[in-house]
């Protein structure tokens, strides 16, 4: 297939006897949006470091554009890729400006286009301001713009939104979001599920270096079998009736007057056609994304 | 090539942009002036000295000062840029890691260079201005120059070999001044003590030749403390290393192989780091 960018293929990472990254598979296509989860320490970093050829795998393989990236001569898939270090650590001494001239020119790009690229992540009042004035937000968007030079096929970003408020992380996604559908792939780090909701096509979550899953989030709510729970008020605490079936029968009590029932998620409809009308605050809770994410966890452990 | 000019390019604004340049010519020129205009102070008198007098003062200078800066600017280079993530950053653009080091190296290097040409340069003009016309010794200063260059290049090389090796960038602090400490100083005194002990019985002209060499501060020193009969009568080792028959081409072989060999050891380590 020609629209596969990064194949990983049974790839392991050791640093003496610890593993990074355990035999890893993992194949992402163009225009893909795709989150990486793991706590601190999973080997989020590890792997895209061994995307990016700066850690070379201890076995297994490793492609990126259809080059091995720890290769001297995998100059070709470089130049059609971006990254965002974890912590960006620009040089505070230099300006918006010069650092984006700098990469632009290492990557070989016109630098007359760093002007749009800067106004496109809101930094164009700033570029000619030096870095160490800068606040984390505008260090993180500028970390983004040299990874947007020169329109990159294959986005990596380490932990792109941590320490971002909501409106900068909206704007961010969507900067990204505009590039996938553009054909590139993108892979954002991340410690929270939650932060991804929404925003990714696909999580693959990650646990101690090895794959724990691997899907639309809709999918990992199937492959984590977490029951959703319809809670519902009434006007008055049901009477027990003495003859015949109790209607509320598997509900259980949570607080006065609020009764709750778990069940699988193809019942929901049914349950909900059987409620009385004086039934209200009906909610159906569906587990969190962080319960789901702790579930995998747990799996993985 | 052209990668190795950008990362060149990039040192060097660096340096002008946190002072590194305006300190160090400014420190060297002030020096030199010093020297030319107060050398003769401790004679008793103070009076112009001449160009072969100030060459002698100022290469003694430089032994001490040129491997102190050179050190300073290159012991954090690869370490910490590691450290603080902009290494991994870089790496991901495409740009092999040698072209890093080498382009480290030359941007380091000019800087050292402009601040040694220009800081001693004042010296030199400001003596030919007030009316010393020796032009004799402007040979010797131009060598005086080239190899205070070729000096800060060595212990630039010798610092990122530092940076390289080590783990964290306050080991590479201490390393980089223990590496000074020795050459331009302690292996002076043991090899002094050695041959007062020795006195001559195993330490034979040809023995010495070799310790010289061995430090690339004393060949340094050999170099321009010879470099013409005005400033070796000047310098009062009348001649060692030439009498030693240490001729100017094997002290400036001896030189570059200082400078390629810790290079070259710093850029193979530098493929096979972590970062």
């Amino acid at each position: 297939m020609t629209d596969e960018t990064i194949v990983i293929s049974d790839a392991s990472c050791r640093y003496g006897r610890q593993y990074a990254v355990h035999n890893f598979d993992l194949t992402l296509c163009a225009a893909e949006c795709v989150g990486l989860v793991g706590h601190n320490g999973a080997g989020k970093t590890t792997l895209i470091k061994m995307m990016l050829g700066l850690t070379r795998p201890s076995s297994g393989g490793v492609r990126v554009l259809g080059e091995d990236p720890a290769a001297g001569a995998a100059v070709r898939a470089r130049l059609k890729l971006g990254y965002l270090p974890e912590n960006v650590a620009l040089q505070p001494s230099m300006t918006g400006a010069e650092t984006l001239a700098f990469y632009a020119r290492l990557k070989r790009r016109p630098i007359a286009e760093n002007a749009a690229l800067l106004a496109r992540v809101g930094l164009s009042d700033a570029a000619h301001r030096r870095v160490g004035e800068y606040s984390k937000g505008m260090r993180q968007r500028l970390g983004l713009a040299q990874a947007l030079l020169g329109s990159p096929r294959v986005l990596l970003l380490d932990e792109p939104t941590s320490g971002l408020d909501p409106a900068l992380r909206q704007s961010f996604y969507e900067i990204i979001r505009d590039l996938c559908r553009n054909g590139a792939t993108a892979l954002l780090s991340s410690h929270a599920l939650s932060e991804l909701e929404g925003q990714v096509d696909r999580v693959v979550v990650m646990n101690c270096g090895r794959k724990v899953a691997d899907g639309s989030i809709a999918e990992l709510r199937g492959l984590a079998a977490i029951r959703p729970r319809i809670r519902l008020r009434l006007p008055r605490a049901p009477r027990a009736v003495a003859n015949g079936p109790d209607a509320w029968a598997g509900w259980s009590p949570v607080a006065e007057n609020v009764l709750e029932l778990s069940c699988e998620e193809s019942e929901v409809a049914s349950v909900l056609r059987t409620l009385p009308s004086a039934a209200c605050d009906i909610e159906i809770i569906r587990p969190s994304l962080d319960e789901l994410y702790a579930s995998f966890q747990a799996r993985g452990a | 090539m052209r990668q190795i000019l950008i990362i060149a390019g990039k040192e060097l604004r660096d340096g002008m942009r946190n002072r590194w340049v305006v300190a160090t010519t400014a420190l060297l020129a002030a020096l030199a002036l010093t020297l030319a205009f107060l050398g003769a102070a401790p004679t008793g008198a103070v009076r112009v000295s001449g160009l072969a007098v100030t060459i002698v003062s100022l290469s003694s200078l430089s032994i001490f000062l040129v491997p102190l800066i050179a050190l300073l600017l290159s012991y954090d280079a690869i370490v910490g840029e590691v450290d603080r993530g902009a290494m991994a950053l870089l790496l991901a653009y495409p740009v092999a890691r040698w072209q890093v080091m080498l382009g480290k190296f030359a941007g380091h290097l000019a800087i050292l260079g402009f601040a040694i040409l220009v800081g001693y340069g004042v010296a030199a003009l400001a003596l030919q201005w007030a009316g010393n016309d020796d032009q004799s010794a402007w040979t010797a200063f131009a060598i005086m120059v080239g190899s205070s260059v070729l000096l800060g290049g060595i212990f630039l090389a010798i610092g990122y070999l530092v940076s390289t090796l080590v783990r964290d960038r306050g080991t590479a602090g201490g390393v980089a001044i223990g590496v000074w400490l020795f050459f331009v100083l302690l292996y002076d005194m043991a090899l002094l003590g050695l041959l007062v002990a020795d006195q001559g019985r195993t330490v034979t002209a040809d023995v010495l030749n070799i310790m010289l060499l061995l430090n690339p501060a004393d060949a340094y020193r050999l170099l321009n403390l010879t470099s013409s009969s005005d400033v070796s009568t000047f310098a009062g080792v009348v001649g060692l290393g030439a009498r030693a028959g240490l001729g100017p081409g094997l002290l400036l072989g001896a030189l570059c192989a200082w400078m390629a060999a810790p290079l070259a050891a710093a850029t193979a380590l530098f493929a096979r780091r972590q970062v």
